[in-house]
C-alpha cells in the first residue's frame, strides 16, 4: 500500500481551488459580473491563455498528491518501510522519467554524455570518449539509428495525441451542441489549443520515457523533469500569496474606507510603514529569521519535504504581507467613494447593521478591484522567485523552483561549448506561464475596470 | 509649504518608528539572540561559553528591552533595543559582523550604486516616453500593435534573463565590453556600459506599457480635440500638447523612487561585480550578517519617506493647482 503525504501547501491550494469552484457555482454572481467575464472568455487571447492557465494550475493540481511509495518487504517482518522519495500523482503519468539519473550534462536528446571519461574497451584498453548515457537512448545500438528512432518516435506520438485528442474535442463539441448550442465562447481555437496541448504532452510522455528531451544538468538530472515539477513552485507560490494578501486587504481596506476616523488612522499608519520597507528587503530579512528558526527546531521536520514545504509556506506569506498593501489602499479609496452613495445611506436608514451594509453593499461593489490586483500580482510573484533564489533567500534548495533551476545554471553559459538547455527551458516555461498571465490580466482588468485603475502599476 | 514640508517630515517619525520597531521584533522576537547564536555557530557540541562569546562580541548580551540590573537611564539604554535600533535614527548604525563600519560602507559605496541606477533611470525614462509618444501617435494601428506585443512580451521576462542573456551575448560572443567588474575612475565606463543598457531594456516593456495607457488617456482629452479642430498639426499637437500635459503624471509617479536611486539594484550589481549598496546589502543577506539587513532596511525606509515628500513637493511644482497647505 501506498502511504500518502499531505503537505499544508498541498491542503491550501487545493482548499482554495475549491472555495473557489464553490463561490462561482453557489454564490451566483451578478449578471453584471457574469457579462464581464464573459467578455473575458469571448475574445479569442483571453480564452486561450485561460487555457493555458489552467493546464499550469492542473498539472501544479496533480504534482500536489503526495505519496510515498513501500520498499520492498523483507520476508522476517511484517512491518512495512516506506522509501524516503516523495512522489506525486504527476510522477505516474512521467514514470518514465523518474530515476533516470545521468552522470552530469548531456545535451537534449543525446545518447553520448557530454564530457569525456576513461573508457574500457572490450579488450580491456583504456581510452577517453564521451560515454554512452546510462538511459538517454540506450536502446538503440549507435548513433545512426537516432534520428530516425526519434521521428518514428514522434509520429507515433503525434497519432496517438491526434487520436486521443480528436476523441476529446469531439465529446466537448458533441456536449456543446445538445446541451449549450449557441455558447459565446471561441470554441474552434479553444478545440485547437486543446489538441496542442494533449498531443505535445503525449509526445513528452512518451519520448521522455527514452530520451532526455531537454538534455540533462549538472548532477545528470533530466531538465523536463524538472522544469515540469517547478511547475508547482511557481503556480503555489503566486496563488497561496494571493491567498494571503487578500483577506488582509478586504478586511483592513474596507474598514479604513468605511468606518474613517481613528480606525482609518491606524489602518493608514500600518500599511505606510510596512510599504516603506522594500519588498525584497523585507522578503530577506523574514526569510533570513526563517531558516534560524527552522534550523532551531529540526526535530519538528521529521521529512526534508515538510522542511521545504514550511519555507515555502512561510515565503508565501511573506510575499502576502507585503503586497496587501497596494490592493487595500486601492479598496481604502473605493469604499470610502460607495459608503458615500444613496443605496448606502437607505441601507443604514433601514436599521441594517455595519457588517450587513459591508457585505451586502460595499464588499460586492469593490470585489472587482480585488479580483484586477490578484491576477496582476499573480506573475509578479513568479518572476520575483528567480531574483529571490539567485539572492538566496528563495524557496528552499531542494525544492524544484525555476529559480533554483537559473541559479545552479547561471555559471554554464560561460562554459565552452555552452550549456543553453538548461536555462533555456527555464526561461520558456517561465515565459508561457508570465505572458500568459499578464496577457489574461491586462483582459481582466479591461473587461472589468475599462476606464479606471490603469495606472495601478505605476506606483508599484 | 515650508510647514507642509516641516509638518510631513515629522509626521514620517511614526513610520520610521513603526518601521524600527517591525524589523526589531522580526529579527530578535522569533529567534531569540540565543538562537541566533546556535545557527550561526553550529547547532550540535556547542558550549555556553561559545555562545556568551558569540554575543559579546556582536553587543546580543543584553536584555531585549528592559535591564533590570542597571540604574537610571541606564535600564533602557543597556538593550538591545536601544542599542540596535534606537541608534539608527541618527544614522549610528554599528558595525558588520565582520568589524567594519557600516556608514563608512555606506558612504562609499553609494557612488557605484548611483553610477548605474542614475543612468539607468533617466535613459530609461527618456526611451520609454520617446517610444510611448511615438505608439500614441500612430494608434489604432498595426504598428501599434506589434510594438504592445513586444512590450508584453518584454515585460514577462525575468530581469535574471536580461542580464544572463546580456553577459553572454555581448560579453562574451561578442567580446565588446568585460563581463563584469569595476574601477574607481573614468574608466569605469566600459565597465559600466552593459549594466546600464540592460537595466533600460528590461525595465522598457512594462515603462512603454504604462505611458502609453497616460497619454492615451490624455489624448482623449477636450483640449486636445480643440486644438486638433483648430488644425494644428498632428506632430505639434503631440510635442507641444500631449507631451508636456502626459508628462506631469509620468514625472510626479516617479520621484518617489529618486532617493531610493542610491541603494542600486540587488541583482545587478552583483552580477557585474558592481561594489555598491546592492551588492553590499546581497552580500549582507548571503553571510546572514544582521546588522547590514538591518541598516539597509532602516535606510531605505528613510529614503522612500523622502522620495514621497518630494513627490507631494513635485505635484505642486508640476501643477500650479495643487497647493500644499
Amino acid at each position: 500500500m501506498i502511504k500518502p503525504i499531505v503537505l499544508w501547501s498541498d491542503i491550501l491550494i487545493f482548499l482554495l481551488v475549491l472555495t473557489l469552484v464553490g463561490l462561482f457555482t453557489y454564490l451566483k454572481p451578478s449578471s453584471e459580473t457574469q457579462a464581464n467575464w464573459r467578455k473575458v472568455f469571448e475574445s479569442r487571447l483571453g480564452c486561450c491563455t485561460f487555457m493555458i492557465l489552467c493546464l499550469y494550475i492542473f498539472i501544479a493540481l496533480l504534482d500536489s498528491l503526495h505519496f510515498q511509495k513501500p520498499l520492498p518487504s523483507t520476508m522476517e517482518s511484517s512491518q512495512v518501510f516506506y522509501s524516503n522519495e516523495v512522489l506525486s500523482i504527476l510522477d505516474l503519468i512521467h514514470v518514465g522519467m523518474l530515476d533516470k539519473e545521468e552522470k552530469t550534462y548531456s545535451a537534449p536528446f543525446a545518447i553520448y554524455s557530454y564530457s569525456k571519461e576513461n573508457i574500457f574497451s572490450d579488450s580491456g584498453q583504456l581510452y577517453r570518449d564521451f560515454p554512452r548515457l546510462i538511459h538517454g537512448g540506450s536502446h538503440l545500438r549507435d548513433d545512426s539509428e537516432r534520428m530516425k528512432d526519434i521521428f518514428s518516435k514522434t509520429l507515433f506520438a503525434l497519432f496517438k495525441g491526434i487520436i486521443v485528442s480528436s476523441v476529446l474535442i469531439g465529446s466537448i463539441l458533441l456536449i456543446r451542441r445538445t446541451y449549450f448550442y449557441g455558447t459565446f465562447l471561441p470554441v474552434n481555437s479553444a478545440c485547437l489549443l486543446l489538441g496542442i496541448i494533449v498531443t505535445g504532452w503525449i509526445w513528452v510522455v512518451e519520448l521522455g520515457a527514452y530520451y532526455h528531451i531537454l538534455g540533462t544538468n549538472k548532477v545528470g538530472a533530466d531538465v523536463l523533469y524538472q522544469a515540469i515539477k517547478s511547475i508547482r513552485t511557481g503556480i503555489l507560490l503566486g496563488t497561496l500569496a494571493a491567498l494571503f494578501a487578500v483577506p488582509f486587504a478586504i478586511v483592513f481596506g474596507i474598514s479604513a474606507g468605511y468606518f474613517k476616523g481613528k480606525v482609518d488612522d491606524a489602518i493608514q499608519y500600518l500599511y505606510t510603514t510596512l510599504s516603506s520597507i522594500p519588498d525584497i528587503l523585507l522578503i530577506a530579512a523574514a526569510v533570513l529569521v526563517i531558516d534560524v528558526y527552522i534550523e532551531n527546531h529540526t526535530d519538528k521536520f521529521d521529512l526534508l519535504i515538510y522542511r521545504a514545504d514550511f519555507k515555502f509556506l512561510a515565503l508565501c506569506a511573506i510575499f502576502g504581507l507585503t503586497s496587501w498593501t497596494g490592493l487595500c489602499r486601492l479598496l481604502r479609496a473605493e469604499t470610502l467613494k460607495v459608503s458615500q452613495l444613496d443605496y448606502v445611506n437607505a441601507a443604514r436608514a433601514f436599521g441594517v447593521s455595519h457588517t450587513g451594509v459591508i457585505t451586502r453593499h460595499i464588499l460586492p461593489n469593490v470585489m472587482h478591484l480585488v479580483i484586477i490586483s490578484t491576477v496582476l500580482n499573480f506573475s509578479g510573484f513568479v518572476l520575483a522567485e528567480s531574483v529571490l533564489a539567485y539572492i538566496g533567500v528563495g524557496v528552499d534548495a531542494s525544492m524544484n523552483s525555476w529559480g533554483n533551476m537559473i541559479n545552479s545554471a547561471r555559471q554554464e553559459l560561460s562554459r565552452d561549448p555552452a550549456i543553453w538547455w538548461s536555462i533555456l527551458s527555464a526561461f520558456v516555461f517561465m515565459f508561457i506561464l508570465v505572458l500568459s498571465a499578464n496577457l489574461f490580466s491586462d483582459k481582466v482588468r479591461d473587461a472589468f475596470d475599462p476606464r479606471g485603475l490603469r495606472r495601478m502599476r505605476l506606483d508599484l | 509649504m515650508w510647514s507642509y514640508i516641516f509638518r510631513r517630515s515629522f509626521y514620517a517619525l511614526p513610520i520610521l518608528i513603526g518601521v524600527n520597531f517591525f524589523t526589531f521584533a522580526l529579527f530578535f522576537m522569533i529567534n531569540s539572540p540565543d538562537q541566533m547564536a546556535q545557527a550561526q555557530l553550529g547547532i550540535k557540541h556547542i558550549s555556553p561559553e561559545a555562545v556568551h562569546e558569540w554575543k559579546k562580541a556582536r553587543g546580543y548580551d543584553r536584555p531585549l528591552f528592559f535591564n533590570d540590573e542597571k540604574n537610571g537611564l541606564d535600564t533602557v539604554t543597556k538593550t538591545i533595543f536601544f542599542e540596535k535600533s534606537v541608534r539608527l535614527f541618527i544614522f549610528d548604525f554599528g558595525k558588520t559582523d565582520e568589524g567594519r563600519v557600516i556608514l563608512d560602507e555606506i558612504k562609499k559605496r553609494m557612488w557605484p550604486s548611483l553610477a548605474v541606477a542614475l543612468p539607468v533611470f533617466v535613459v530609461g525614462l527618456a526611451v520609454s516616453i520617446f517610444v510611448s509618444l511615438i505608439v500614441v501617435m500612430f494608434r489604432a494601428s498595426l504598428f501599434e500593435f506589434s510594438v504592445m506585443v513586444v512590450c508584453v512580451a518584454m515585460f514577462s521576462i525575468s530581469s535574471m534573463f536580461y542580464i544572463i542573456g546580456g553577459q553572454f551575448l555581448f560579453g562574451k560572443l561578442w567580446s565588446l565590453v568585460p563581463v563584469s567588474g569595476f574601477i574607481a575612475d573614468i574608466g569605469a565606463l566600459k565597465f559600466l556600459i552593459l549594466p546600464i543598457i540592460i537595466g533600460v531594456i528590461s525595465g522598457f516593456g512594462g515603462g512603454v506599457r504604462i505611458y502609453r495607457i497616460i497619454f492615451l488617456e490624455e489624448a482623449n482629452k477636450d483640449y486636445i480635440r480643440t486644438a486638433r479642430a483648430k488644425g494644428v498639426s498632428e506632430l505639434a499637437i503631440l510635442f507641444r500638447h500631449l507631451f508636456p500635459n502626459g508628462l506631469i503624471p509620468i514625472l510626479t509617479g516617479v520621484v518617489v523612487v529618486i532617493p531610493t536611486l542610491f541603494l542600486g539594484s540587488l541583482v545587478t550589481e552583483s552580477f557585474f561585480g558592481i561594489p555598491g549598496l546592492g551588492s553590499f546589502t546581497i552580500d549582507g543577506i548571503r553571510s546572514q550578517d544582521f546588522s547590514i539587513v538591518r541598516s539597509m532596511v532602516f535606510l531605505s525606509s528613510v529614503l522612500y519617506i523622502l522620495g514621497l515628500l518630494l513627490t507631494d513637493i513635485s505635484y505642486t511644482i508640476a501643477d500650479p493647482r495643487v497647493r500644499l497647505t
